[in-house]
């Protein structure tokens, strides 16, 4: 046997070493108002994996865009003078979140922390805001815990909710779609849909015929479309998102069920349209926290976000927006960058923005807001990139929102 | 009764895209003895070299078909010039940790290109609609999916056992020390082997494009099911990759159809008892157990 010889291969990992900008100077030394001298907010969400590009780094140029119009509203008479943005990737794991939301608010810093999408890292970094005694503006994930049993006065929730969305299906009753099957991914959020959703069809006078668990993640769901195609809904809701969302999309236009069941889709991003293509989406119902293109307030928003980033907004990024311009205005309401004088100034106020309208913070700490049932446009209809939501209903801000949660004590 | 006739023949079509996803895995480890972790990102970047070449070239499905898995069989020979052959005599933990290292680099860079919510593929012309047969009902396309894939399997079955290079190739791969005295450049057989099981990795991933979301990872959860197709065939039988196929297809759609929650797990369980009761698969030889 010829032996043959192994080079080695010196595989050298170059670990990148977050350089955290250190923020251990000594507070408030020139009678500024602001710990440290400055408001660092913090955006936390997914850098990498299947929400980057629903949040992401673009949330980073929603941010910076508030930051922009906090500065020209005030000039010199702002409070908040420096104002520095950090951002990390918690990898949609509640382990990672915890210990990165600790990171930035000891080592980094952080006043804030916004975005946190996937639910189960954002109850984690609400734990450790309400052990820090510093904000956690959660706008990327759908829990009711944050503003139920979990809630805690450094938290608030600001965009959307697993009720919220399911809101969008009483209308789709009350517009003829009156028998429903739910097919859900068999885990937190997707139990938790089922159950908003279930209330929300019943409670408008329509009926489930059945809810199907499926495995999370999967990619075949042809069985699942066609024992539920079996029972003769007049609707199919999916509660799936990312990936699995466009699998079943794609399987279900394949099986020809377009023509046998309307389509509802529990959560959606305008991302999700862009990527599938909006042929596929055609006719699908959903409920919307916010579409770029809504009127002229938004698409100004939108014209600029996509002078940056080359993509148009989800609702993600203007909340995002919404929640750190809101939050700079309390920082100057209050004249101080100090949590309890900030939250003080945002509990229970009114407030309105491009995102927020007839907007409230309620006493559970969750921001409503008017909400929108959309419908994706036919493929004729499209006028540009992007162009792919009709909005059919405003729910006003008090129906789209469930009365404030009696789980919650703070 | 029609539920469950509808049931086996979703499971029978989904059982042909199977078999030929698991067909190149278990080519090249029966060939070269390499685990191939990253014949999941092979087929992934067949699928969204599908998409990307529509989106900039214009190129449809039907040329895709072709071109793609030559596209792939080049990447396939550079990949084994360049990484794989420096490890084919060694364990294939070896080979299986650096084939997982590939993975993570592909997933990666085509996350940076093409973002993570990945790339929109509309139905192949020709191929829309569905059949109906008494009670059964299918998608075209599928039912295409489904006879394309059984007459790869064939084609290679055929190429490997039948013909002149078939034998030389695996007289090349088992028995080198042989093949070499009888005047055969064994180094020259195992490179285009490889490309071949990267090719068909790729022909799997045009035909997913149409059916499944063209993302960075879909082929990341896809290779745990298709390692469970050739352990339960056996570790490099084509044989045994094809009939775990279709058994996994059809126990997949079972687990659909009457116990939704478990439709994964029974395809592990159904792994895991193959393993007790038989350790080298169905129809593996007991050494590459």
């Amino acid at each position: 046997m010829k032996s043959r010889t192994v080079p080695m291969i010196a595989v050298t990992f170059v670990s990148a070493a977050m350089l955290a900008g250190c923020a251990g100077g000594p507070p408030a030394q020139d009678g500024s108002a602001l710990s440290d001298g400055k408001v660092v907010i913090g955006i936390l969400n997914d850098q990498s994996g299947v929400y980057r590009d629903l949040s992401g780094p673009n949330s980073r140029v929603a941010v910076e865009l508030a930051i922009a119009d906090y500065e020209a509203k005030y000039g010199d008479e702002a409070v908040a003078t420096d104002i520095e943005i950090i951002t990390s990737d918690h990898q949609n794991k509640p382990d990672v979140a915890n210990t990165q939301a600790q990171q930035m608010y000891d080592r980094r810093g952080a006043d804030i922390i916004l975005d946190v999408p996937t639910s189960s890292a954002a109850l984690a970094v609400a734990e450790v805001a309400a052990a820090k005694k510093r904000l956690f503006i959660d706008v990327g994930a759908a829990t009711m815990e944050l503003t139920g049993a979990a809630c805690n006065p450094y938290t608030f929730h600001w965009a959307y909710n697993t009720e919220m969305l399911a809101k969008g299906a009483s209308g789709v009753v009350d517009n003829g779609g009156e028998s429903w099957v739910i097919i859900y991914p068999d885990y937190a959020f997707g139990q938790g849909m089922n159950a908003s959703f279930t209330a929300s069809i019943e409670g408008a006078g329509g009926t489930v015929l059945e809810s199907i668990a499926t495995p999370f993640p999967n990619d075949n769901f042809s069985t699942f479309i066609t024992r539920a195609a079996a029972q003769n809904p007049d609707v199919i809701g999916i509660m799936a998102a990312g990936g699995d969302l466009i699998n079943f999309v794609k399987q279900y236009n394949q099986a020809g069920m377009q023509d046998q069941a309307a389509l509802a889709v529990g959560l959606m991003f305008i991302t999700d349209i862009n990527s599938l293509g909006v042929e596929e989406f055609q006719g699908t119902t959903f409920t919307d926290a916010w579409y770029w293109d809504y009127d002229e307030q938004n698409r100004e928003f939108a014209d600029r976000f996509l002078q940056l980033t080359d993509a148009r907004p989800t609702f993600a990024h203007a909340g995002n927006y919404s929640a750190a311009f809101q939050y700079l205005e309390a920082i100057q309401r209050a004249g101080t960058d100090d949590a309890d004088a900030v939250i003080a100034e945002l509990e229970g106020a009114k407030l309105e923005d491009l995102f927020l309208r007839n907007g409230e913070v309620r006493s559970d700490h969750s921001v409503v807001h008017d909400s929108y049932v959309a419908r994706v446009k036919p493929a004729a209809d499209v006028a540009e990139a992007w162009d792919y939501e009709e909005i059919i209903s405003t729910i006003p801000a008090e129906e789209a929102f469930s009365p404030v949660n009696s789980a919650c004590t703070m | 009764m029609d539920a469950f006739i509808q049931y086996t023949a979703q499971g029978l079509a989904a059982g042909g895209f199977y078999a030929l996803a698991a067909l190149g895995l278990a080519v090249i480890f029966g060939a070269l003895n390499v685990v191939n972790f990253a014949h999941g990102a092979f087929y992934m970047l067949g699928a969204v070299l599908t998409a990307v070449l529509l989106d900039v070239a214009g190129i449809n499905f039907w040329v895709a078909l072709v071109l793609v898995p030559v596209i792939l069989f080049g990447f396939g020979i550079i990949i084994e010039r360049l990484l794989v052959q420096w490890l084919l005599g060694l364990d294939n933990l070896y080979s299986f940790l650096l084939t997982f290292g590939i993975s993570l680099v592909l997933v990666d860079v085509i996350k940076i290109r093409y973002g993570v919510s990945g790339l929109p593929y509309g139905q192949p012309p020709g191929l829309e609609g569905l059949i109906r047969i008494g009670a059964v009902q299918l998608p075209v396309y599928q039912v295409f999916v489904f006879v394309f894939s059984v007459l790869v399997c064939l084609g290679v079955w055929l190429l490997l056992a039948k013909t002149r290079v078939g034998v030389i190739v695996r007289a090349a791969t088992e028995e080198p020390e042989r093949a070499r005295a009888l005047g055969i450049n064994v180094g020259l057989w195992v490179t285009p082997v490889f490309g071949f099981g990267v090719a068909l990795a790729g022909i799997a991933g045009v035909l997913a494009a149409p059916f499944r979301a063209i993302t960075a990872t879909m082929g990341s959860s896809f290779i745990i099911i298709l390692f469970a197709i050739v352990v339960i065939g056996g570790l490099g039988s084509i044989l045994g990759s094809v009939v775990a196929g279709f058994l996994v297809g059809l126990v997949e759609a079972y687990g659909q159809g009457y116990a939704s929650t478990f439709s994964q797990i029974i395809i592990f369980v159904l792994m895991a008892v193959v393993i007790l009761v038989r350790p080298a698969g169905l129809f593996g030889r007991k050494e590459s157990a």
